[in-house]
């Protein structure tokens, strides 16, 4: 039995190293003041660490705009997401109405469907209504998904039939029965919904390059490579950038862990 | 659940906004998107039809054919993902002290962008990066490789940057499937003197066949359709041998801006995805009991 343990944790202790150590490597990186990351032999410790390559970083990309950038778009996403995917989850889960199947069809359709090329037309239409260059253009294709729409509608099942009833009886409409019955009873399953949208929307990297023509309208996900195209000697800089944006997710990561570890299973059923 | 006149116009109300917003970003671009493959649509003069040229044009192109080839070496990666992934959830099935922190582990690269897994791996992968290094050291290699500037092995470099990102994600969904597997089944094939294996392939396999052919599906599809790995590792490169079937379509659309072929190269990944769904589902359904 005991040597069965130390085997465990041998083999989880390798993979987890390869995991790892793409990150761990580029955070020495970014510590390190002397040598690069294409020293030979390279180091797996930094040597005389210091923070100079993350004040290189800032002073060579306009990094807090960046930033700016990621926030706004992470956010408005997460609450545009929450309020239309919810009110579609609602009737979905609650209300009896003729095509209420067809439109729950048509939904699930979307996670059959080549979305992944979908930017080609989008950006014709984002071009045509004249969001090329704003938010809204990076944000509105990615507020509504049907992986979202099935996790509230689940959500909306679980709530228990009496309470809306006992709404009804006091005259309550349906748009108060949603906002201050509805919305606050599924809260936990929002709440999961937001970190994973947040997290998606922090890492979106294709689209936002589309829509943003403009160095100073990027998000992170996207002018960190700006950064490795424009000073492409310095690896220090780019590892420390490379640091700056990832720090967020893996911190809302560790922080909201369960989330992640259960986000899923309820769409899938 | 109620129903009526009234609650209809307010479920239709309360699906509005979501439903215009799948009608414009979801599903026109994939009724447009293939109309406009069988045109000669640009920006710049009015747009006729042209037949299955541009469908000739692709197959005649060695980047989309060598891209269409890629795309079909990438299901290779499905077995070890799945097979993969199942073990991982299995390893970390279990109250062992740390065992939050190696499931955080193989799931953080799952929550890292894939502009900075480009450039990670960019330095992992360098002749003068870490996995070079220690190949060296270990005395596996003699001299550096040039695993992205080799055309036969930076499709592979790409293919396991792919797993090493997907990993994580199949194993949370094994893990929640696992953890839905009642311990009383499991104990009572402990009773009857059932050994690990035998528990297994005999209780857990099948009880995880749904969950099995879902991510089996999903890994097919995302197998079939990656190229944003390719785009930050090697742009195609070196000499187009790691083109996909799809990069092939963002690089003609989006840098030449070669839309009608860009979508006759997706209208044929979605042809090959569809027909290749329906064949897992129908040789993957669990057996009706």
């Amino acid at each position: 039995m005991k040597t069965r343990t130390v085997l465990h944790y041998a083999v989880l202790c390798a993979i987890a190293l390869v995991c790892v150590f793409p990150f761990w490597w580029t955070v020495v990186t970014a510590l390190s003041t002397e040598g690069n990351v294409f020293a030979f032999p390279p180091t797996f410790w930094p040597k005389s660490p210091s923070l100079a390559n993350f004040e290189e970083a800032f002073r060579v990309i306009p990094f807090l705009a960046f930033f700016k950038n990621s926030v706004l778009i992470a956010a408005l996403t997460v609450f545009w997401k929450l309020a239309l995917c919810s009110m579609a989850a609602y009737p979905l889960a609650r209300m009896h109405f003729r095509g209420r199947r067809l439109v729950f069809g048509l939904i699930l359709a979307t996670l059959v469907l080549p979305s992944e090329v979908n930017f080609l037309v989008n950006f014709i239409t984002v071009t045509k209504l004249s969001l090329v260059d704003t938010y809204a253009g990076v944000i509105l294709p990615n507020v509504v998904t049907a992986v979202a729409i099935l996790l509230l509608k689940q959500a909306f099942e679980e709530v228990p039939q009496d309470l809306i009833d006992a709404a009804r009886v006091d005259g309550a409409s349906e748009w108060i029965i949603f906002t201050r019955i509805m919305l606050p009873l599924i809260a936990p399953w929002l709440a999961t919904v937001g970190i994973l949208t947040a997290v998606e929307a922090w890492n979106e990297y294709i689209w936002p390059s589309i829509v943003m023509s403009k160095p100073d309208e990027f998000p992170l996900s996207v002018g960190v490579l700006y950064l490795r195209g424009t000073f492409g000697s310095s690896t220090r800089v780019i590892a420390a950038g490379t640091v700056l944006t990832i720090l967020p997710t893996l911190a809302a990561f560790l922080f909201t862990q369960r989330y992640f570890m259960r986000g899923m299973d309820g769409a899938v059923k | 659940m109620v129903s009526g006149r009234r609650t209809a116009l307010a479920a239709w109300l309360f699906l509005a906004p979501a439903l215009v917003l799948l009608a414009a970003f979801s599903f026109w671009p994939v009724g447009f998107g293939s109309y406009l493959a069988f045109t000669d649509y640009s920006l710049i003069r009015p747009t006729s039809s042209v037949g299955l040229d541009n469908f000739r044009y692709i197959f005649d192109n060695e980047m989309f054919v060598t891209g269409l080839k890629n795309s079909l070496v990438f299901l290779l990666m499905v077995p070890f993902v799945q097979i993969g992934a199942l073990g991982l959830a299995v390893l970390v099935n279990n109250r062992l002290p740390g065992i939050r922190l190696f499931r955080a582990a193989f799931y953080v690269p799952v929550v890292t962008t894939v502009s900075v897994v480009g450039i990670m791996w960019g330095f992992m992968f360098h002749e003068q990066g870490a996995l070079n290094y220690m190949l060296m050291a270990l005395r596996f290699v003699d001299a550096p490789v040039g695993w992205l500037s080799n055309d036969t092995l930076a499709l592979f470099c790409i293919m396991f940057v792919t797993l090493w990102r997907g990993l994580g994600w199949y194993m949370v969904m094994y893990l929640a499937a696992l953890q839905a597997v009642p311990a009383e089944m499991q104990e009572a094939a402990i009773l009857d003197g059932a050994s690990r294996w035998q528990r297994f392939w005999k209780i857990t396999v099948p009880m995880l066949h749904p969950t099995i052919m879902v991510c089996t599906i999903l890994s097919v599809l995302a197998a079939l359709k990656a190229y944003q790995e390719v785009d930050v590792l090697t742009q195609g490169g070196p000499m187009n041998s790691t083109f996909t079937a799809l990069y092939y379509s963002y690089d003609q659309g989006l840098k030449h801006l070669k839309l009608p072929r860009a979508l006759a190269a997706s209208f044929v990944v979605s042809v090959f995805c569809v027909g290749i769904a329906m064949l897992c589902l129908r040789y993957l359904k669990p057996r009706q009991k």
